[in-house]
């Protein structure tokens, strides 16, 4: 079973197991407007909650994407290299960042489920 | 992630008469230059810029700032405004506009702007200005302190200004105010918009044909909606404006140019032109005369990358891994499917073909210097010959 928890800083995790795809959400997609641009880590790359594992490029400016939970980077999605729209067509679909062996599964704990993070989203208008 | 603007910098900040207009478009607004101006419509950055460079875009630019100086004849005019920039202004010719930067003492670039000449006899002795939003109260206060008794400078408070541009402009324009396209690039004259007294140029910031279109506030939404209601018309916002300037290759204040850059590192030798460079008279000349004969110590340049990694304003250009210069503006050439910048770097590294490398947060990424413009201008001249 799948479970799907948010960061506060909009970037989703889909956990299946101890494997985590991560992405970031329609709602930061549609913030940065069209993507341009998504800088991967290399694999086997070590990441800490919070710290960044990716970079965004939309056409106007460069974002930071924060790994949502600890863990080992073990695949990125490589389609994202010749076409980096798929993040603002499909963020939770096509549009995966990476896969994390995650190395700490209590963080899961800290995160938003949909409802929270749909509370959130709403709160910022 | 969020652009949400503060409550309290939102009372600080001014609106344009055609703020009602962005939000029931759907705008994303942001705060630029001391104004709440839409970044971008619901099609958002790379549609707007597309939509451009194929049909028509309009763009609200009534932030800037517009004013009148106001002299005794032309000549006395002229003279007045040539003491603070490089362009011959005497022998601009009636209905005519010119490009041109405030310098300081030092030949650095305080702002650039637009000078014209209006077309009718009974104005002589008028110069419309134009200069940008963010520089405008220290441009009129710098302007006004330097000006003979019989020179006045008054801005124009409550106007508005629209830029109509791309292929498909003249095509709109005619259907509303065909005496606009009587004008050729860079030309300017009074003109009547659906009945609607307007000042009219050709001219723009795209790199394509366009208009820019001045008119009283009160009359902004009406020249406004009948633009848009146009088939070749789509609103576009000031990311497009930005990205459709790089293509153009074209300078934007803060960011190529600055008090620490002059005309001709800048690349805007072309704006200067022979009688000004032979008698000199106005600021930094004596630099900026230097530097025509002998070259700059740095060049403005264009930069097409060679992978897919934009880079920013601010990145460091690599010469054999030492840093010789500066990103000035960087982002993805929509049009070019690349990343592209512009920079400065010393003269003999300026040469098109030169490899440089951009260093993006901290990998050196491959870059060529390209001729300016990324894009080729499509500009409506009468002839070759621009004087």
């Amino acid at each position: 079973m799948t479970i799907v928890r948010y960061s506060k800083d909009h970037e989703y995790v889909h956990v299946d197991g101890d494997v985590a795809v991560v992405g970031i959400t329609s709602y930061a997609q549609g913030q940065l407007g069209d993507i341009v641009f998504v800088e991967l880590p290399e694999l086997g790359k070590v990441v800490e909650q919070g710290k960044e594992v990716a970079v965004v490029e939309s056409v106007k400016a460069a974002s930071e994407v924060y790994a949502p939970v600890s863990g080992e980077v073990i695949e990125v999605n490589a389609e994202l290299e010749g076409n980096p729209g798929l993040v603002n067509q499909q963020p939770e679909v096509d549009g995966w960042f990476l896969k994390l062996k995650i190395s700490n599964p209590a963080e899961l704990d800290g995160l938003m489920d949909e409802g929270a993070y749909q509370a959130l989203v709403e709160s910022l208008g | 992630m969020t652009h949400a603007v503060d409550p309290l910098l939102k009372t600080l900040l001014h609106t344009t008469p055609l703020f009602a207009a962005h939000v029931a478009l759907g705008a994303r607004i942001v705060p630029f230059a001391g104004y709440e101006m839409p970044v971008q419509y619901p099609e958002g950055i790379l549609a707007e810029h597309a939509w451009t460079r194929a049909h028509a875009g309009l763009f609200d630019v009534s932030h800037m700032g517009q004013a009148i100086l106001e002299g005794p004849d032309h000549a006395t005019c002229a003279r007045a405004l040539e003491a603070l920039v490089p362009a011959d202004i005497s022998n601009l010719a009636p209905g005519r506009q010119r490009y041109s930067q405030l310098l300081d003492a030092s030949g650095g670039i305080l702002d650039d702007l637009m000078v014209t000449r209006p077309a009718d006899p009974k104005e002589d002795g008028r110069l419309l200005l134009v200069v940008n939003a963010a520089c405008k109260a220290a441009d009129f206060e710098h302007i006004s302190a330097h000006l003979p008794a019989n020179v006045r400078l008054a801005p124009l408070l409550d106007r508005a200004l629209i830029a109509l541009q791309g292929p498909e402009a003249a095509a709109a324009m005619a259907r509303h105010s065909p005496e606009a396209l009587a004008l050729d690039f860079m030309a300017a004259g009074p003109a009547s918009f659906d009945g609607i007294p307007v000042h009219v140029s050709r001219s723009g910031y795209t790199g394509e044909d366009g208009f820019e279109i001045s008119l009283r506030a009160a009359d902004a939404e009406k020249v406004w909606s009948a633009l848009t209601a146009e088939p070749e018309v789509k609103p576009i916002g000031l990311g497009a404006r930005d990205s459709l300037r790089l293509e153009a290759g074209l300078s934007l204040y803060g960011h190529e140019i600055d008090p620490t850059t002059s005309p001709v590192e800048g690349g805007l030798s072309w704006s200067i032109q022979k009688r000004r460079r032979a008698e000199g008279g106005f600021p930094g000349a004596a630099r900026i005369q230097r530097e025509l004969a002998e070259g700059p110590a740095r060049l403005r340049v264009g930069l097409r990358l060679d992978g897919r990694a934009p880079a920013r304003e601010g990145a460091e250009i690599l010469h054999d891994g030492v840093q010789v210069g500066v990103v000035t503006s960087g982002g993805f050439a929509p049009t070019l499917g690349t990343p592209i910048a512009m920079g400065y770097v010393p003269p003999a590294l300026a040469a098109p073909g030169t490899k440089l490398e951009l260093l993006v947060r901290g990998k050196p990424l491959a870059a060529t210097v390209t001729p300016l413009p990324f894009v080729p201008t499509r500009y409506a001249r009468k002839s070759s010959k621009e004087a």
